[in-house]
């Protein structure tokens, strides 16, 4: 697409579009939000990158192939599903810090979930409309 | 008695999938990753089942949230023999599947596919809550979606478009009958929704949701008239996934009519007349099919339709030797059934097709593999004293103490069928000389490796040995097969053990 304002304006929104992304993610445990959603934001900043500049600058930009995220998600969120069951109680049991850290509040294991979450739908939508944009090349 | 070990058997899965997709494009450390993560699954199986026989039943309230509000995860004695037969098919088809599977498959994901449907399958063995139950469901055909079309032949395809219409079918179905059954009981728990719908006065209403069930499980599991999707597509994909198909995605829909029509609908006349006259129906049509069929997978994707009619029957007559008939079928079946496609698989390695006019003479040329074939072919038959044999006494009893006639001739049509198909299969395929001047049939056998050839006749050995002993060690089978029954006429202990409270019977 060979629009200059929406070339300058897509490198400017990216950065703000992940920032907000993050925010999501952090806000999901009490207001709405969360992985899935904070997730689809920050491939839209990817995409629309995409659109403007090209796909293969948007793969160089991020470095990893989008593909790597999914596993990874994958298994940050097992694991945060999983280690309740090494301390002996029930899967998927919420555990918390006691004290809040400060800007994100309190830490739980359902963030690291909601973090897992948060990758792999980077890592598949990506996957998807990259693999679709390079095979109509 | 609550214990974390329930989750167990799924958890190995999803976290050999997840290290799978670590390994993407790298078959050989993939192969070897699947092979381990199956075998320490068995592990988990065997030691979750023999804590359950010793024990009584385990479960799991999913964090910490006490039943019947969050997720409970349950293992008696019927889901936890379901697991470890399925563990049992899993690591016979993951040895397999290292030779059985082109390169090409396994560098688009096959492996962890492979573990998501076994996660899958796990899963819904295990679980105590209807919708979680549709959520398995969900994994399971979501994976198998995958593994049917995966390699993209026109003929996949195909198959893929049939299995996967009528699968969103049936899960519809299933759907809007636990959204029904919520609506009337305010409940999801299987044990809580046992004491709720139990109490209903309203039966009309209860046979109408039953029967939102039936149609489900009934299209998943293959019941006429809903069984047309699986013979036209289970030949189509590659030996490997139709074992695990054959085997095992019918039966999880097999138990799952079992585990709804024992805790939440007890069948009453009209939906035991209901299933009998389903079941002498699916016997018949399975017959029929396999019966005119040249094609050995499409042949046995036929047989697989009429044999799930025996159990099916079993469950409609329901009485305690009907049920001890069935579940043993059930047992039977499950690894005959992967071992049978394993073989087809490897049939198909030795000349190329598997169309019966174009081979022959194998047993000139492989005595001892044609001989291990004929264990399992004998099986499937039921030729005392092999496996087949035990639950089709048990079933023609109950059929005759109960009057269930027509279901008797039926399972007798049924079974001679299946001996004359399979004697038909023997003699083509196996004492017929193989028919000169056919082109593209070839040895892909003799030209591998003694390494390679372990690998595809290894778990053939393996599953054939666990049928031996179904057939040969009976007498265990009937000890656990006769647990079952008891739990599942008298339900209190499972209600108890989940809801953690005191029923009376």
């Amino acid at each position: 697409m060979k629009s200059t304002i929406l070339k300058t304006a897509s490198s400017y929104l990216l950065p703000i579009l992940l920032l907000f992304s993050i925010f999501i993610l952090l806000r999901g445990h009490y207001l709405p939000g969360g992985g899935f959603v904070g997730g689809l934001i920050a491939s839209i900043a990817f995409v629309l990158h995409s659109f403007t500049h090209d796909t293969e600058a948007t793969l160089q930009l991020l470095r990893i192939h989008p593909r790597a995220l999914i596993p990874v998600g994958l298994g940050v969120s097992a694991l945060s599903m999983f280690v309740p069951f090494l301390g002996g109680l029930p899967v998927m049991t919420g555990l918390w810090f006691d004290e809040p850290v400060p800007v994100i509040g309190l830490i739980g294991s359902a963030l690291v979930f909601d973090l897992g979450v948060y990758l792999v739908v980077i890592g598949v939508v990506l996957t998807v409309l990259f693999t679709i944009s390079q095979y109509s090349e | 008695m609550t214990s974390n070990a329930v989750v167990l058997p799924f958890i190995v899965h999803l976290f050999t999938a997840i290290l799978l997709l670590f390994f993407w494009r790298k078959t050989v450390a993939q192969r070897i990753i699947s092979v381990m993560g199956s075998t320490l699954a068995l592990t988990v199986a065997i030691g979750l089942f023999s804590s359950v026989w010793n024990d009584g039943i385990l479960t799991m309230q999913a964090a910490g949230w006490a039943a019947p509000f969050g997720i409970s995860f349950v293992a008696d004695v019927f889901s936890s023999s379901m697991v470890l037969l399925t563990s049992f098919s899993g690591l016979a088809v993951a040895v397999y599947s290292a030779t059985g599977i082109s390169r090409g498959r396994m560098l688009f994901g096959y492996f962890p596919m492979f573990h998501f449907l076994l996660m899958g399958l796990n899963g819904a063995y295990l679980t105590g809550d209807i919708f979680n139950l549709y959520v398995w469901f969900e994994v399971i055909i979501i994976a198998s979606f995958v593994l049917m079309s995966l390699g993209g032949r026109k003929a996949q395809i195909e198959g893929s478009v049939k299995y996967m219409a009528m699968n969103i079918l049936a899960s519809t179905f299933f759907l809007t009958g636990i959204g029904i059954l919520y609506g009337i009981t305010g409940s999801l728990n299987i044990a809580d929704l046992s004491l709720k719908v139990g109490a209903m006065e309203n039966r009309k209403l209860v046979d109408m949701t039953a029967i939102f069930f039936i149609v489900g499980f009934g299209i998943k599991s293959a019941v006429f008239p809903l069984y047309f999707w699986l013979p036209s597509s289970y030949h189509t994909p590659p030996s490997a996934v139709a074992a695990i198909f054959g085997g095992l995605l019918t039966k999880v829909g097999i138990y799952a009519l079992f585990r709804i029509f024992t805790l939440i609908f007890v069948p009453d006349d009209f939906l035991s007349n209901l299933l009998i006259v389903l079941a002498v129906l699916t016997v018949l049509t399975g017959t029929f099919g396999a019966v005119i069929k040249n094609n050995i997978r499409r042949l046995l994707s036929y047989l697989i339709v009429c044999h799930i009619g025996f159990m099916v029957g079993g469950l409609g007559m329901y009485s305690e030797v009907a049920l001890a008939g069935a579940l043993f079928y059930l047992f039977h079946d499950m690894m005959v059934k992967t071992n049978i496609f394993l073989i087809a698989g490897l049939i198909r390695k030795l000349r190329g097709t598997m169309n019966m006019d174009k081979i022959g003479g194998l047993y000139a040329e492989y005595p001892l593999l044609s001989l291990l074939m004929a264990v399992v072919l004998f099986s499937l038959v039921g030729i005392p004293p092999l496996s087949g044999f035990w639950p089709k006494i048990y079933l023609f009893e109950a059929g005759f103490m109960d009057h269930h006639y027509a279901l008797v001739a039926a399972i007798i049509i049924g079974s001679f069928a299946t001996l004359y198909v399979i004697a038909k299969m023997w003699a083509k395929v196996f004492w017929k000389s193989q028919p000169e001047g056919i082109a593209g049939v070839e040895d892909g056998f003799r030209p591998m490796s003694n390494f390679r050839r372990s690998l595809l006749v290894g778990p053939i050995v393996f599953l054939a040995a666990i049928t031996l002993f179904i057939g040969l060690g009976a007498e265990h089978i009937v000890t656990v097969v006769n647990h079952i029954v008891r739990e599942m006429k008298d339900t209190s202990p499972y209600i108890q053990a989940v809801l953690e409270m005191h029923v009376s019977p």
